[in-house]
């Protein structure tokens, strides 16, 4: 039974990704060219009435953030498009940029209008440095189509698109720190306030979406609000572009519904496990996701339900592991990841990280002192509570989710490993 | 601005708009513990002691870079604050050289402070102290990076207030170091050894390079014959490591402390603070009377010197060729002083009180020798003669009140206010005014050149000639003023430059947490000390006036030319 479906991805596949005539035959740009008919005022509400939160993982609501960005004083603004899809275990905004390049554009282009900004840039993470040709492709054949560039479609709206690559850091998926690459500087978040939304790229108003945001929301101006609330349910209206990875036989980017049950991806979308396998664990929203044992399989992936069982959408991945690999070995695995990104700027995060680290190689080595298990909590607490950004808040998400799941795992015992 | 109200542990209070916690909880009497805050820093949040709880806030709020709003409830004294503030201090202890009782900030270091109060005994993480190697290879500063707890004060102090570019941030994790690029020691950078960073740095990461033990040895070694100056700054600043009132007069227990100390002769470096402006205000007049360059750029700080040999090198004619006053000091102490006490320059052995660090870099120059030998041997910064009279239990605040030995004992408020910035500008005003017109000055007060601000400029009257100058102190500020030369655009004759905000008075060198409200204190008190005093023009010195007369002939004739000017050479190439 298939329970995917194609409302921001309803062009994949569809069009020649190397030719804007092809994509425009398709259907392409039919939300720009609607959005252009109306009043900037009218293109927010549209999306407003979408109800459609951010994708980067912070959901925040994006009508409301397109108002607020409308309404900042200047008029000189930018729109960034945040590509720098670094969480582990993501990559539904690289199917998007593979699959449909130009409606990342539209929807660029259609955020420019709305906030009243002339400049949009697209931050592309460096491991998509293959996507370059293409991107810069597809920014040019928009300009050549009007599409882009001055005067737009013959109104009075200007807007350009360029092409920034980051340089490898996860953390510059953060807006700030994201902001702070594009201008040369080394990647570390920046202090608030000045907000971004006031003073963001070169000190000017910026706005910063994910991929999958831009999209959808050209989308949601093509076919309207309500075929986007078709889908999903109150809290959690539309579709939602998910990851998912790991031990399931169908590993993929795909588009679902809001409501679907965890269970239905892994199961009916995935594929199941391997046989002969049993779920282990899944972890949900990238390395700074937190984990879920097999008897949180029926939760409906929605926000509120997410939350209710301490999970959360976050970058959309969906990590599916099964009883091949130890508790303790993913934990460690993630806990290395955040030593190797953490930027360092802050006092939690910078030696958090690394104490903690070093209490985890105990547990994996099956020495861990009497002491270790607390005092990792203790400090995976003031990691989230206390560090400088979501980075630091957020590393020590999955440890204290499988302490709270798997207590076994943490037993002092020499060799009680579960 | 309106005015916004809140709560902070439950009491009222209304602050003006964009106060942040940390600001409004002192006026209900809390103080909220910091580290990466400095009162005259850009705010930073990165130590994270600072964390408070905000009423519906998820997470803690950093009291220093959040501004309060309308109907805010902050807690800064609840259990989970207290656990969590005590977390982040123990895991900067952690990763922290905990050799306290050795270290030269032990009873003085910010982090030590907030160790006493969060009372810390044991902590439950394992120590993890990684540090590059010490930096100890130039005469001025030691860097101990495993004293480093990654506040980047002395970053924004080396990039935004000097912006000489050395210091930086380096990896990240538990590798992010603060170091020069590529790791590499000051000595092989720009370096200017301002000492600025020093001077900001919350714990023992950067300090002077500590020679009292040098000093301890030549008083002890009955072959030596040790005379000591003190620049005029110190004497309103070294009060503050007795706990005396910030900027309180103490010249006499200077004198009184270093006689003590075991110093056979006791001089004044504001005499040869006079002795430059003699030199350097003939020089003026000669640059403006028979053609040389200007403007002519001031040359006795030698963080400046440092900075314009390796940044703006192509302009080094710019610079006075005379001595500092610190060298002018050692050349006649060296020659004419030997001469007249019948000694071997090798014998004499000639120490510096100066609240600078950059000096010790300035007395190891090789061409800083005279008679045969280095003029000056050693210096000492405000913070190591605080040491030394500690060391030998001298009860400073206690003591009677003594004078300086002649020949160089005299010095005139002229000489005085070479601590402050402005003061070398006036004191060459009131000298280069009344050798040009033949005439009295109506007020010696030029008071646009005075104050604590980066630029300041004043136009005086010479004869016929509308002498425009210019006065800056910080390096940002220097360059500002560099660069408009470099461009053509410069409108001045003369300028003089400080490395050090405020100039010497808030030198590399001074006792540790010297604020700008502080500053302005020892600023004032110089000026008193320079309105106090019966002479107060340089050129009516009459001991100078003795010296020129009996040996060393004119201002920039040939004795004075020999020993009193200097050159310069590019550092960058």
């Amino acid at each position: 039974m298939n329970k995917t479906v194609r409302f921001i991805t309803e062009n994949f596949g569809k069009y020649d990704v190397r030719s804007i005539i092809s994509c425009i035959e398709a259907g392409g740009f039919k939300g720009l060219k609607y959005a252009l008919t109306m009043t900037p005022s009218e293109v927010i509400a549209t999306v407003k009435a979408s109800g459609i939160q951010g994708r980067g993982g912070a959901a925040y609501d994006t009508g409301k953030k397109w108002r607020q960005a409308a309404e900042v004083p200047g008029d000189d603004k930018v729109v960034i498009c945040n590509a720098d899809e670094g969480e582990p275990c993501t990559f539904k905004d690289r199917a998007v940029l593979e699959n449909d390049p130009f409606r990342l554009i539209e929807g660029m282009a259609i955020a420019g209008y709305a906030v009243g900004a002339q400049n949009g840039y697209i931050y592309l993470r460096e491991e998509y440095r293959h996507l370059r040709p293409l991107l810069l492709s597809a920014i040019e054949q928009s300009k050549s189509q009007n599409l882009i560039g001055q005067n737009i479609q013959g109104t009075n709206f200007n807007f350009e698109i360029q092409l920034y690559s980051g340089a490898g850091a996860y953390v510059c998926g953060e807006g700030s720190t994201l902001i702070e690459s594009m201008e040369g500087k080394s990647g570390r978040p920046r202090i608030k306030p000045p907000f971004i939304k006031e003073c963001g790229l070169f000190l000017k108003p910026t706005l910063v979406n994910n991929v999958e945001t831009l999209v959808a929301a050209a989308a949601i101006l093509k076919k309207g609000p309500e075929a986007f609330v078709a889908y999903g349910t109150e809290k959690s209206p539309g579709t939602k572009l998910i990851s998912l990875a790991g031990n399931v036989k169908n590993p993929g980017a795909y588009e679902i519904p809001f409501g679907t049950t965890l269970r239905e991806i892994i199961e009916d979308i995935g594929g199941g496990l391997e046989e002969g396998h049993s779920l282990k664990l899944m972890q949900l929203g990238g390395a700074s996701g937190t984990i879920a044992p097999a008897s949180l399989l029926d939760t409906p992936y929605t926000y509120e339900d997410l939350a209710r069982a301490g999970l959360d959408v976050g970058s959309g991945g969906v990590l599916v592991v099964d009883d091949r690999t130890e508790v303790i070995d993913f934990i460690q695995s993630i806990q290395e990841f955040f030593i190797h990104e953490s930027c360092g700027k802050c006092t939690p995060c910078r030696e958090g990280n690394r104490q903690i680290g070093r209490i985890i190689e105990r547990y994996v080595a099956g020495a861990p002192r009497p002491d270790d298990l607390d005092t990792a909590k203790r400090f995976a607490v003031i990691m989230s509570q206390c560090s400088f950004c979501g980075l630091g808040e957020t590393a020590q998400s999955a440890l204290l989710s499988a302490i709270r799941h798997f207590p076994e795992s943490f037993q002092t015992e020499r060799g009680a490993r579960g | 601005m309106s005015d916004i109200q809140l709560k902070i542990d439950h009491k009222a209070i209304s602050v003006p708009e964009g106060t942040t916690i940390l600001e409004a909880a002192r006026k209900v009497a809390v103080n909220i513990p910091h580290l990466c805050y400095h009162p005259d820093q850009t705010i930073k949040a990165n130590c994270r002691i600072c964390v408070v709880e905000v009423k519906g806030s998820r997470k803690l709020t950093a009291a220093c870079s959040t501004q309060v709003w309308e109907g805010m409830e902050v807690l800064t004294n609840t259990r989970k604050v207290r656990d969590m503030q005590r977390g982040i201090l123990e895991l900067m202890l952690a990763n922290h050289n905990q050799d306290c009782l050795k270290c030269h900030r032990n009873g003085n270091c910010e982090l030590q402070d907030l160790c006493e109060r969060f009372n810390i005994s044991r902590t439950h993480l394992e120590d993890a102290v990684d540090a590059l190697p010490l930096d100890n290879t130039n005469p001025a500063l030691v860097r101990d990076s495993s004293k480093c707890i990654k506040c980047a004060r002395c970053v924004e102090a080396c990039q935004e207030v000097q912006e000489v570019h050395v210091l930086t941030h380096s990896h990240r994790s538990s590798r992010f170091n603060i170091a020069p690029a590529y790791e590499m020691s000051l000595e092989d950078t720009l370096c200017v050894f301002c000492g600025q960073c020093a001077a900001v740095c919350p714990t023992g990461a950067i300090v002077e390079k500590d020679e009292t033990d040098l000093v301890w040895d030549a008083i002890e070694d009955p072959d030596k014959h040790v005379i000591v100056q003190v620049a005029p700054a110190v004497r309103v600043a070294l009060g503050d490591a007795f706990d005396l009132p910030k900027g309180e007069i103490v010249t006499g227990k200077t004198v009184a402390a270093l006689r003590r100390l075991g110093f056979e002769q006791v001089f004044d470096t504001n005499f040869t603070a006079d002795l430059t402006i003699m030199e350097e205000s003939h020089e003026l007049i000669q640059r403006l009377t028979k053609g040389g360059t200007l403007p002519m750029v001031t040359s006795c700080s030698p963080g400046w010197i440092n900075y314009i040999e390796g940044t703006f090198d192509d302009m080094l004619d710019h610079l006075s060729t005379c001595k500092s006053p610190q060298q002018m000091f050692g050349a006649l102490s060296k020659t004419y002083y030997a001469e007249l006490k019948g000694l071997d320059p090798k014998n004499i052995y000639t120490v510096s009180i100066m609240p600078c660090t950059a000096k010790k870099y300035e007395a190891a120059r090789p061409e800083m020798t005279s008679g045969g030998v280095r003029e000056v041997d050693v210096v000492l910064t405000t913070r190591e003669l605080s040491r030394m009279i500690a060391a030998a239990g001298i009860e400073f605040a206690a003591l009677e009140e003594d004078q300086f030995d002649n020949p160089f004992g005299i010095g005139s408020g002229a000489g005085a206010i070479f601590g402050a910035t402005g003061g070398v500008m006036e004191a060459a005003l009131r000298t280069a005014y009344e050798t040009v017109t033949g005439k009295g000055l109506p007020s010696l007060d030029f008071n646009d050149v005075r104050g604590l601000e980066g630029i300041k400029e004043a136009t005086v009257k010479l004869n016929e000639l509308e002498l425009k100058v210019a006065v800056a102190s910080g390096l940002s500020n220097a360059k500002t003023l560099m660069n408009q030369i470099r461009r053509g655009e410069s409108p001045y004759h003369f300028i003089e430059i400080m490395a050090c905000p405020g100039g010497c008075l808030g030198g590399g060198g001074q006792p540790i947490r010297s604020t700008n409200d502080i500053k302005q204190k020892r600023m004032d008190a110089l000026y008193e000390i320079d309105a106090d005093l019966p002479i107060r023009k340089s050129h009516k010195n009459p001991d100078i006036l003795h010296l020129y007369d009996t040996w060393l002939g004119e201002p920039l004739g040939e004795r004075s030319h020999a020993l009193l000017h200097t050159h310069y050479r590019s550092k960058a190439k």
